[in-house]
This record gives C-alpha cells, sequence and structure tokens, in this order.
C-alpha cells in the first residue's frame, strides 16, 4: 500500500441552483468520504478557501493564489491504496465531477 | 414507510429550512425591497457550509453555524454600503448603521421565528394575487429554486420567474415591512395567509399529473408552515389549528388514492389499511384544539367531513348524514358551487340519486360549473345509478373532454366502460 495526494481542482460548483441541491450534494460528499473511511482507503483531506497569498521567486508576496477558476486547487486528499491507478478508480466516486472538477493523483515518495 | 415518515423526512430539509428562516431575518435586516441582496447572502452562507462541511461534517448545530455566516456576510454589507443609499437605514424596523451589535438580537430564535411569520405575511400582502403569493412562499420560505417551483406548479420556469418578478417590484414600489399584523388587521390577514397555504396543499394534493415525490414535497411544505403557525401564540388561532387538522386528515390517505401506475383509485376503493393512523390521531388531536372559541372557519367542517371519512371502517359505513349536516354549514359560510357539488356527492350516497340529481338543479346552466369535469363526472354517476346509461355515457365525455390530467381521463374511460 502507498499513498497518494489527490488535488481536487475547480473550486465552485456551479449548477447548484437550490438549498436543495446543495443539500444532496453534501450528502454525496458525506457518502463517498464514509465510504472511503469505512474501507480504510482514506487519510486524510482538507478543503482550502478561494483566497490566499502567493510568495513569487523575487519574494514578493501577492494576495491571490496563482491559479483561478478550474485550475484552482479547490482541496486534497490523501488515500491509501495498491497503486496510482487503485487510487484513481478511487477518485472516480468524487462528487465534484459532475461540476467539473478535476483531480490529480500523485503519488507519494516514501524513504524506504 | 409510512405518509408520517415520509413527510417527516421531506421537512427535514436542513438547508431549505435554513434558508427561509435567513431570507425572512434578512429582508427584515436589508428592507424587502432589497430581497435579492438578502437572496444572494443566504446563497453566500449555504455554499460555505457546504464546502466546509463537505470533509469536515455536518457541526452540530449547523443552523446556528449558517446564521453566524450570515450575520457575518450582513454586517460586512452594512459596513460597506454606510454611505450609499440603497439600504433605507431610516426605517427603524431596520438596523441603525451605528449598530452592528444589535445585528445579533436579529438572529435570537425568538426573532427568527417573528421574521419568519412576518414575511409569510408580507408574501400574502393582500395586493399580491393568490398564486404570486404561494409562488413567492416557495421561493423565500421554502428555499424553492424557479426551477423547483416551476415543476411543483407544472408550469415553465418563465412564468415562475414572472410571477416573482412581479412579487418582487410590488416590494421595491410599495416598500412593505413584513411583521405579524397587529391584533386589530390579524384576523383578517390572517385568513390570508391559511387560505394561501390551503392553496399551496391542494396544489400538492390534486391528482394530476405530478409525480409523487412532488406531491409530498408540497404537502409537507404546507403543513410545515401550518405548524409555524401554530408555534407562535399570536398565530396559534382555532381556524389554523382546524387548517392543520385538514391537512393531517388528508395527509393520512395519500398513499391511498393512487395505484403505482398512477391511475385515481376512488374513495369507495380504497384500503383503508393503508391510512396512516398517526396522521389521522395527528388530525384530531388539532381538531379537538381547534374546538375553542366561538368562530366556526370553513377550515373547521372541511377538518370534520374529512374526519368523518377517515374514521369510517368502509365506505359504505360512512355517516353520510353527519357529513351532509357539515356542507350544509358549510354553505351557510359560503355559497361556492363546489361545495354544492361536493354536497351532492353525500346527498347521492345518503338519501340516492334523485334526490342528489334535485341537490344539482340549482348548479344547471352554472358557466364556471360547465367546464369543471368533476361536475359532469358527478352527473354522469348520478345518472349511472338510475339507470340511465346513454345520459351517464354523454356526462363522463363531456367531464373527458376537460380535464387535461392523463390520469382523470383515464379514470373517467374506465367508467364509461363500466357503464
Amino acid at each position: 500500500m502507498q499513498e497518494f495526494l489527490v488535488i481536487i481542482r475547480g473550486g465552485k460548483d456551479p449548477g447548484l441552483g437550490s438549498p436543495q441541491e446543495m443539500q444532496e450534494h453534501l450528502q454525496h460528499w458525506q457518502q463517498w468520504l464514509g465510504e472511503l473511511m469505512a474501507s480504510g482507503n482514506y487519510v486524510a483531506g482538507q478543503n482550502l478557501e478561494p483566497q490566499g497569498l502567493t510568495v513569487l521567486s523575487n519574494a514578493t508576496v501577492t494576495d491571490r493564489p496563482l491559479a483561478e477558476g478550474k485550475e484552482l486547487v479547490a482541496g486534497y486528499l490523501v488515500l491509501r491504496a495498491d497503486n496510482a491507478a487503485a487510487a484513481a478508480e478511487l477518485a472516480k466516486g468524487c462528487p465534484g465531477l459532475p461540476f467539473g472538477c478535476t483531480l490529480e493523483i500523485r503519488g507519494i515518495r516514501q524513504l524506504h | 414507510m409510512t405518509a408520517s415518515q415520509n413527510i417527516d423526512q421531506a421537512v427535514n430539509h436542513l438547508f431549505r429550512q435554513a434558508s427561509g428562516k435567513m431570507v425572512a431575518v434578512l429582508v427584515k435586516i436589508f428592507g424587502t425591497e432589497n430581497y435579492a441582496l438578502a437572496e444572494d447572502v443566504v446563497q453566500d452562507a449555504l455554499l460555505s457550509g457546504l464546502e466546509t462541511w463537505k470533509f469536515n461534517g455536518i457541526p452540530n448545530n449547523p443552523e446556528a453555524w449558517l446564521f453566524r455566516v450570515a450575520r457575518n456576510k450582513a454586517i460586512d454589507i452594512i459596513r460597506r454600503r454606510k454611505h450609499q443609499s440603497d439600504v433605507d437605514f431610516s426605517n427603524p424596523d431596520q438596523l441603525p448603521p451605528s449598530a452592528e451589535d444589535t445585528l445579533e438580537q436579529h438572529w435570537q430564535d425568538e426573532n427568527i421565528k417573528d421574521d419568519f411569520l412576518g414575511m409569510m405575511f408580507a408574501c400574502c400582502h393582500p395586493d399580491i394575487s393568490p398564486e404570486n403569493q404561494v409562488t413567492f412562499i416557495l421561493k423565500s420560505l421554502c428555499g424553492f429554486s424557479t426551477r423547483e417551483v416551476a415543476r411543483a406548479f407544472l408550469t415553465s420556469e418563465d412564468t415562475i420567474s414572472k410571477r416573482l418578478y412581479r412579487t418582487k417590484a410590488f416590494f421595491r414600489a410599495s416598500r412593505i415591512r413584513p411583521h405579524i399584523p397587529p391584533p386589530a388587521q390579524l384576523s383578517g390577514r390572517l385568513d390570508a395567509v391559511l387560505n394561501s397555504l390551503y392553496l399551496l396543499f391542494n396544489e400538492g394534493y390534486s391528482a394530476t399529473q405530478h409525480e409523487q415525490l412532488i406531491r409530498e414535497d408540497i404537502i409537507a411544505q404546507a403543513i410545515y408552515l401550518c405548524q409555524c403557525l401554530l408555534d407562535h401564540a399570536h398565530t396559534r388561532q382555532p381556524r389554523a389549528a382546524a387548517l392543520m387538522a385538514l391537512f393531517s386528515f388528508h395527509a393520512a390517505r395519500i398513499h391511498s388514492r393512487l395505484h403505482i401506475d398512477g391511475t385515481i383509485i376512488p374513495l369507495s376503493q380504497q384500503d383503508r389499511q393503508q391510512w396512516d393512523k398517526n396522521l389521522i390521531a395527528t388530525g384530531n388531536e388539532w381538531l379537538n384544539k381547534a374546538a375553542v372559541g366561538t368562530a366556526l372557519s370553513p377550515f373547521h367542517l372541511e377538518a370534520a367531513i374529512a374526519y368523518e371519512h377517515c374514521i369510517a371502517p368502509n365506505y359504505a359505513a360512512t355517516n353520510w348524514k353527519m357529513i351532509l349536516s357539515y356542507y350544509d354549514a358549510l354553505l351557510q359560510l359560503t355559497k361556492d358551487p363546489v361545495i354544492l357539488l361536493n354536497r351532492s356527492v353525500a346527498m347521492l350516497e345518503y338519501a340516492g340519486a334523485k334526490a342528489a340529481l334535485q341537490s344539482l338543479e340549482a348548479l344547471e346552466g352554472h358557466r364556471q360549473l360547465n367546464r369543471y369535469y368533476l361536475y359532469h363526472a358527478v352527473l354522469g354517476e348520478i345518472y349511472k345509478r338510475m339507470g340511465e346509461k346513454e345520459k351517464a355515457v354523454a356526462c363522463f365525455e363531456q367531464a373527458r373532454l376537460l380535464t387535461a390530467a392523463q390520469q382523470e381521463q383515464e379514470f373517467l374511460a374506465a367508467k364509461i366502460a363500466d357503464t
């Protein structure tokens, strides 16, 4: 088993027009993450605020992240899986996918 | 699963209910003329909740969490707009710009309840048409999107948008302040609100081509709003309790009214085992609570009729005599021809086809009823019982021409085949 970082891009969930749809979307997320926890694949995860700072190579600080819209990192997960393909298979269940978010899956390097 | 469980579940809509309450409080803060601003803040607060709770789970008191976010956003807006004129701070009901702290008290439970009912009364202002009233109630207090309202009313989003627009324009022009009317005006204004909820409930209850889920959703909303009225000392009036009793008795029967394929099952053939005993008991409690004071409202009588149907062990054992007396009392209160029509059905069962036909004579040539499919369907049933097959079929045919609902057409086709 190896750990993988799942980078979730695409900050907004367009198309969620009503409180009811938002609540249903939330329930889908809870169900998905709940299943990953129950199966032992879930290690960690956080959602990120859309605003932030960027430190450039010349050490100046800008008051926004570099990426915007679909490229913006919205959150991340750390999953435990046999290999990248298995981690990608787990990631396919992400309820954000139908709303245009993309998931980048990267193995976390280990010392041994 | 019983109807009451379904309805409990449908009511358990955290986002929707929080949305309705937040809209009410924010409209109080910003004024009805800034309704759109209130909606934006609510949308923002709900999105914050969604994004935060996705990964972290829902906190213990999610509603308080959402209210805190909405309150902070409202404070931001007030700070930014202090020097603009679009929020009228000369209105004593609204917030003085210097006193952000008093914003806190807007979000106390008791105030939220007042504001919620205040908004309900604002939506049912006598200058707003009944259909616009129910539309705006669903949008503002029940958290329905335009698309969801359109589905509920079987109409286009465009139509709903226009209705909402008219109400918003009315709010902007008249600067209605949402509040529970003072005692001198309460009675008439409460009637308007109750009638609006009655309309909303009927929209969900009438067996047109609605999907079951939407129907139950609308019914649950009407019950929820009526409960809010009954939870408040000023609006906890006997006729509100009577309306709740009526809702409960009708809702108890909802699952026995349609076959799985959606065709209508008449009352005489419904499986009474399927009727929800808990909801009937709830209706009973409300009917008892409604029986105080001297005022007898149409809701009391309609609830009493529904009660008689609910307690009859079978169709034949229905106490038609009692039901007839309630219809007579209803006709004393209102000269509604539809009530006279419904009364004739009770008459048919109690005194036979001839008496029923006589009771309908007063309606002959009534222009509005002539276009109402049920009038012809009832006439058909009466003629059928008299053995006048040709007349019966002609009436059923006429009824079939007058309804657009497929379920009703199929029901009538079966009647014709059976005559």
